[in-house]
């Protein structure tokens, strides 16, 4: 039985879905585009340039680590681009160079590569990275002063800051139609509500994310923040502020559904999802920090393997 | 050929072939110059005297290696023996390849005619595993544990492939005759025939009860048509025939109902070819017969790096030869072009859980493929319910890392398998010296 035509032999299925990382991640950057779009135009040119820095020093740390770990060059995929360009919609646009690089470099190698590279992240290495530039240089996410220099036609404060500092009280002067609508000040990316939610819709659509993780999210923050509301309105401010103000939508849409760090099963995700919600509100509400999006995601990355030992019962199991 | 829709939230849904439109005509290849049989047992020595190359065969002669041997294969063609040789397929299945020159007149051999007006399981048991639908004979002829019940499946066991179907919407007498033998031969008296699809008209007067199960795929799986119309779940790492359940193809039933109705064997197989644009055609070919004459027959020429799969597109095995020949359960028969096949990658899991969504068996496959690929397969069964897949592909062909997850289980499965094997042996030596 010799042949001599060279055949390609593979084990089954013989056809494939057509879906790729690649496909997922230039989706998910497409998805921030609306967002990022609002953030260009309210602050212009330092905008563009933290934006650009920081998908082009992602992508080159993830060449790096290839280079120094001997793997294969995973570049392509798109992957470190997508971290990139979402940890550049947290900062605020007049953050400086050394800031973006140093972000980028905590993201890529200690938030993903260390672990292994794709998949293997056990925390979202964008939410990650601003957590530990937080801590180690505090001033950098302090919006009111990083933007200090702009003048806005909306209220310049950021809002969560005045919440925390002067009490509901304080925040009368925004109204949820403007927060909805980006007149806020914030990371360049996250202040856009309808742009995310536009990205975040498009994004559950096309299949990227779970549906599950970013309602459950929102749907925690609205119940516990109401509750909150409901037996102290003097003290704490309704749903409607939280969903729009800090990293909220941001965080629901594309920090809480990134793939490795999430449950996959359906009451995990929505364990998961509530979870966040919830610890945002106590931490915005109740906690030394302003906002408690990214420590609520950690945390909840964190438990993620446990939840999703939730698990359905596999067909003929006997237990 | 079937990509992922733009809208990615709702699963993939793929139906079986249901020929509800029109019957295709299979259409007939004339017989090759030359057949090779697969006969599935080693070639150790040919010291038998049974069969040995320069033999003259008949059509429809039975072939042994020895006397005592269950494994048979029953000649296609008239010709002489040209060659007997050792032959490996998948999962390193052991056969012996006979190979058969034919000659131009050709004479039934007449061994079957003598015993057809009398259907015993002997008979079955004796002439039978080698013809069209390669029928489960040794699971029905069982006497340890004899099945209490026979499913047939009406339906193929693949996308694109119409086959079995074909027998069922053209040739139903054949099947009424088939039941009616399995029923006088075996005793068992409760027979279904699962169709896949909704329309049950016509099947009224088969003599079995007719069940209806989905037609989108998998499940035309026998675990999964258990669990359909039996409502029986069938245990992790156990299959249908330990629940006393045996299935058989339509198209074997067709042709022990046809083998007894005419008392000769049926030699021919129909099969359904995929050509290059997914272009579907039935035909009729001699057992045996090398694929290279299918693709002479209608023009379709192969070259380097294009594929060749024997069965269909989700649970078929690639094959490395054009001389490969047809089998009794060879059902379809796919060539694919170099530039449609997708490659699989050598990217971990990013856990985005597509394929956990889509298996039909509830299989935590995220967890299990890592275990699998650190290979720790019993782990992997224990923990991450290994045994309860029941091989229909899906996790491949959603895989967003493009993972062979299929062709993990499919090694581990078949790893246990084999570590089972050696530590039943194991187990009888050490018995065996204690004694």
């Amino acid at each position: 039985m010799n042949s001599q035509k060279k055949f390609i032999v593979s084990h089954a299925p013989f056809q494939h879905n057509g879906s790729s990382i690649e496909q997922r991640s230039y989706n998910i950057i497409l998805a921030t585009l609306p967002a990022i779009l609002l953030g260009l135009f309210h602050y212009g040119a330092p905008a563009l340039g933290v934006i650009c820095l920081s998908i082009s020093s992602a992508i080159f740390w993830e060449l790096a680590m290839n280079r120094i770990s001997k793997r294969p060059i995973t570049i392509g995929d798109g992957n470190s681009a997508m971290v990139g360009i979402i940890f550049a919609m947290l900062l605020p646009a007049t953050t400086p160079w050394w800031a973006v690089i140093t972000g980028t470099f905590v993201a890529i190698v200690i938030g993903k590569e260390i672990f292994g590279g794709i998949g293997s992240n056990a925390f979202n290495p964008a939410a990650l990275s601003v957590l530990i530039l937080i801590l180690s240089w505090k001033n950098l996410f302090d919006f009111d002063q990083a933007l200090l220099n702009y003048n806005f036609d909306f209220v310049a404060v950021y809002p969560l800051g005045a919440l925390k500092h002067f009490g509901v009280d304080a925040i009368d002067t925004f109204n949820i139609l403007d927060l909805f609508l980006g007149r806020q000040i914030g990371g360049i990316g996250s202040t856009f509500g309808l742009g995310l939610i536009l990205g975040g819709g498009y994004l559950i659509l096309r299949g990227f994310i779970r549906w599950e993780i970013p309602l459950s999210f929102l749907l925690g923050i609205s119940i516990t923040a109401l509750l909150f509301n409901i037996s102290e309105p003097a003290r704490f401010v309704g749903p409607g502020f939280h969903l729009f103000t800090g990293y909220t939508l941001i965080g629901a849409f594309f920090l809480a559904t990134e793939d490795s760090s999430s449950p996959v099963n359906t009451l995990p995700m929505l364990l998961y999802g509530l979870g966040g919600g919830i610890m945002t509100v106590l931490i915005r509400n109740i906690g030394v920090y302003i906002d408690g999006v990214l420590y609520a995601i950690l945390v909840m990355n964190m438990v993620s393997p446990l939840l999703d030992k939730i698990r359905p019962k596999a067909i003929g199991k006997v237990v | 050929m079937m990509t992922r829709s733009f809208f990615g939230f709702s699963k993939p849904c793929f139906e079986y072939e249901l020929l509800t439109d029109t019957l295709p005509v299979p259409e007939e290849i004339a017989t090759p110059a030359t057949v090779t049989l697969l006969l599935p047992e080693a070639l150790e020595k040919l010291d038998s005297g049974l069969i040995k190359i320069g033999d003259k065969v008949k059509t429809g002669q039975k072939l042994v290696l020895h006397e005592e041997s269950g494994a048979c294969v029953i000649s296609s063609v008239t010709g002489t023996i040209s060659s007997i040789t050792p032959f490996i397929g998948d999962f390193s299945k052991i056969f012996t390849a006979i190979a058969i020159d034919v000659d131009q007149e050709e004479i039934i051999d007449q061994q079957f005619k003598d015993l057809y007006q009398e259907p015993t399981l002997e008979t079955l048991k004796n002439f039978f595993s080698f013809v069209p639908g390669a029928p489960p004979l040794k699971a029905l002829c069982d006497s340890a544990n004899p099945p209490k019940s026979i499913i047939i499946y009406g339906g193929d066991t693949d996308l694109l492939i119409s086959t079995n179907l074909y027998y069922v919407k053209a040739d139903i007498n054949a099947i009424k005759a088939g039941i009616k033998i399995l029923k006088q031969t075996t005793g068992i008296e409760n027979i279904i025939l699962a169709m896949p699809g909704e329309s049950l008209q016509g099947y009224g007067h088969l003599g079995a009860s007719v069940k209806n199960v989905s037609a989108v795929y998998p499940f035309g799986s026998p675990n999964l048509i258990m669990q359909k119309i039996l409502k029986q779940v069938v245990p992790a790492g156990k299959d249908p025939m330990d629940l006393g359940i045996c299935f058989i193809r339509a198209e074997a039933v067709a042709a022990i109902g046809n083998a007894f109705t005419n008392g000769c064997l049926p030699v021919n197989k129909i099969l359904t070819l995929v050509d290059k644009t997914g272009k579907q055609k039935l035909m009729s070919v001699r057992i045996g017969t090398p694929l290279k004459e299918i693709f002479n027959h209608y023009n379709i020429n192969l070259n380097d790096r294009d594929r060749l799969i024997i069965g269909g597109p989700m649970t078929g095995s690639a094959v490395y030869s054009e001389d490969f020949p047809v089998q009794p359960d060879t059902d379809a028969v796919m060539v694919q072009d170099a530039a449609d096949i997708s490659h699989t990658s050598d990217y971990p899991c990013i856990n985005c859980g597509d394929c956990i969504r889509i298996c039909p068996a509830k299989i935590q496959v995220s967890m299990l493929v890592r275990l699998l690929e650190a290979e720790l397969y019993e782990e992997a069964a224990d923990e991450y319910d290994l045994m309860s897949c029941i091989d229909c592909g899906l996790c491949s062909y959603v895989c967003v890392a493009k993972i062979p997850v299929f062709q993990y289980i499919r090694l581990a499965k078949y790893e246990l398998a084999k570590a089972a094997l050696e530590e039943a042996e194991n187990q009888e030596q050490e018995e065996e010296t204690n004694e």
